[in-house]
């Protein structure tokens, strides 16, 4: 028999017994349609991972105060020795490659307007934060070093933040109190969206480092010129690697570490940690591969069952396609094609459920995702194997039946 | 109605089914059944031949032998020229679809199927293939009295209809024997006496049929009865005249008589 004509016959065969034929190809259904939906979901955040690596910037380091330890006790993060200006102008001026660098103090704060207020994060930075971050400003200006230099009380704002002081319109120019001091909004910077956390980037507010040191924290006695932590941007050609490598040096001559006592500092290749995050997210993606896998065998011997019932079932239709002339492997490819088409319906079936199910997913969490046309190739085929296999020892056993029994049978 | 003349045209017909010495043995546990023993006949092309005999006399394995379903363990079988004895399952489908044409007690048609996909059936597995299958399928139908039945399903037809179609069936790829197994087995005697005047046209047109039974009315309608008992034959009869009466269908009280 021709290959069609044996989709047709299967067809027929499979129609006869309709809610049989569906239910059996459920299994291989739910299967692929999980697997679609799982592993769309998964390479959007992968997708999503990748795009803020670009967004980090591939050359970037950050360095970071270590946590002291009073009496062998682990102090707290970041409660060593702050950096200070000094360490930024003498990496600026040792460490090679470097093209911008900003601090960042950071704290939640209230913003008062008229008789409103609402809380969001004002960090102050360095002029070069632009640079440093590849953030630019939509509307106004970007702080100069002249106005850091003297603690001006400006502020630039992410869109949400601004949305907030001037609705649609320009907040450029609007009076704000941030912790009792009045700051003049000068700039709004470029809608960021949301971060992979779910971090909404635009709620900030930006203000020079040394107006953040005067205004936003407590003056920190031995170090009155801290910085926070630092970003560090290089250029392509550096290796960051080596970058990291000076800089560590660099640093623990600075805050005088003796050799052989560890670091009271943090060197972190950003990029790097993405990086991490997003080899995890493949273990997951595995892990699913996994979960998809056993469904798909949970679904081939449901199929493998239903298919020698089937066979028991048919006996006497065997027989007869024996007696008018079908051979062996006519029988064995007819059982076959039999499994095939049936996974192959619930393969498309599931198919079709796994991207509406995303596309519900997509819109209704607003998670990233991301349907690879190779997925749903690989998610048929998978299906149509899954027939082959568990179909072969149905149809074989069809195929060795004996005419004549098969005939008397009832 | 002269009795040599049809035994003599008989034997200038090439023969189609030569068994000689024809031996079959079942294993029942640690026990032999020598379900046929030493048979030996010729059935030339043209013949119309009922098998005969009690449940146990071996007439079903020989009709088994006779449609290659199964092989002889001993003697030889030819069909069609071709000794059976040492043929491989796939060619004894083959045979099976090119020359021989089943019709069984129970019409065997594939439930909820149309009579047309039914007839259709022994073309998708010849070759090489047939250039219009449907045409050929429809064909026979007619030829077979159900021009107007063709996207019936069996459930729609009567027991002598679904036989029709079961001949039909036989039929469609142009075999030189057909083969019927209790073929009005399962029908009333109207119906009954509807299919086996079918039988006999056919043969008239030139079809080895041969029929198993257990119904002398059945067989009267054949020119020449085999009988059977524990595996041999034990009488091989040529039954004079009986065309012409068949015709008229008067010949059944005739040859029980």
């Amino acid at each position: 028999m021709r290959l069609l004509e044996s989709f047709r016959t299967a067809l027929r065969a499979l129609r006869t017994n309709l809610l049989r034929s569906i239910l059996t190809t459920l299994g291989i259904m739910i299967g692929v349609a999980s697997v679609i939906v799982m592993v769309a979901v998964g390479s959007g955040a992968r997708n999503e991972v990748e795009k803020r690596i670009a967004a980090l910037g591939t050359s970037q380091l950050q360095l970071r105060p270590g946590s002291s330890r009073v009496g062998g006790r682990f102090a707290g993060a970041e409660t060593n020795l702050p950096l200070s200006e000094g360490d930024v102008a003498a990496i600026r001026e040792k460490v090679p490659g470097v093209v911008a660098l900003t601090g960042t103090i950071s704290r939640a704060a209230p913003i008062v307007r008229g008789n409103q207020n609402w809380l969001t994060t004002v960090a102050g930075v360095h002029p070069d934060f632009t640079v440093v971050r590849d953030w630019e400003v939509s509307d106004g200006r970007f702080f100069s070093s002249l106005e850091n230099r003297s603690a001006a009380k400006v502020a630039v704002v992410g869109v949400t933040v601004a949305k907030q002081i001037a609705g649609d319109g320009s907040p450029v120019g609007e009076m704000v109190r941030i912790l009792n001091s009045p700051f003049r909004i000068i700039g709004v910077l470029e809608a960021k969206g949301q971060s992979g956390f779910g971090r909404d980037q635009d709620d900030v507010v930006y203000v020079p480092i040394a107006t953040a040191r005067s205004h936003l924290v407590t003056r920190n006695t031995l170090v009155p010129d801290q910085v926070g932590a630092l970003s560090i941007k290089f250029d392509g050609e550096t290796d960051l690697g080596e970058a990291k490598g000076e800089l560590e040096t660099l640093m623990r001559a600075r805050r005088r570490v003796q050799p052989g006592r560890d670091d009271n500092f943090f060197v972190r290749d950003l990029a790097e940690l993405v990086r991490t995050r997003a080899s995890t997210t493949q273990t997951l993606g595995l892990l699913l591969g996994a979960t998809a896998a056993i469904s798909l065998i949970v679904g081939g011997i449901g199929i493998m069952n239903i298919m020698l019932v089937s066979v028991t079932e048919r006996t006497r239709e065997i027989g007869l396609r024996m007696a008018v002339g079908g051979r062996r492997r006519d029988i064995l490819a007819q059982f076959l094609v039999e499994a095939v088409v049936l996974c192959l319906i619930g393969g498309l079936i599931g198919v079709t459920i796994g991207v509406l199910a995303t596309v519900a997913i997509a819109q209704s969490a607003n998670w990233p995702v991301l349907i690879a046309p190779e997925i749903v190739a690989v998610a048929l085929a998978a299906s149509a194997l899954t027939g082959i296999v568990f179909g072969f020892v149905p149809a074989r056993r069809a195929a060795h039946l004996n005419p004549i029994d098969a005939l008397r049978s009832e | 109605m002269a009795a040599e003349t049809p035994r003599e045209t008989e034997v200038e017909a090439p023969v189609l089914i030569r068994a000689r010495d024809v031996a079959k043995l079942y294993r029942l546990g640690d026990q032999e059944v020598r379900a046929l023993d030493g048979v030996s006949f010729d059935i030339h092309e043209g013949e119309m031949v009922a098998i005969m005999g009690p449940s146990g006399s071996g007439k079903s394995t020989m009709m088994n032998l006779i449609g290659a379903l199964d092989q002889p363990t001993d003697g030889t079988l030819e069909i069609a020229g071709k000794d059976i004895a040492h043929m491989s399952s796939d060619a004894l489908a083959e045979l099976r679809n090119r020359t021989i044409g089943f019709v069984f007690q129970q019409f065997n048609l594939l439930p909820r199927t149309s009579a047309l996909a039914q007839v259709m059936l022994p073309l998708a597995y010849a070759t090489p293939k047939p250039a219009d299958p449907r045409q050929r399928a429809a064909e026979r139908l007619a030829q077979v009295g159900l021009a107007n039945r063709m996207d019936h399903h069996p459930r729609q037809l009567s027991g002598g209809q679904q036989q029709r179609v079961a001949i039909a069936r036989a039929l469609v790829n142009n075999p030189k024997l057909i083969l019927a197994d209790e073929p009005t087995g399962a029908l009333d005697t109207r119906t009954s006496e509807e299919i086996m005047r079918l039988f006999t046209e056919l043969n008239g047109a030139g079809i080895t049929v041969v029929l198993v039974t257990h119904e002398p009315e059945v067989a009267a309608y054949a020119r020449r009865t085999i009988l059977f008992r524990d595996g041999r034959i034990v009488e091989d009869r040529r039954q004079p005249g009986i065309i012409a009466a068949t015709a008229t269908g008067i010949v059944v009280e005739a040859a029980a008589s």
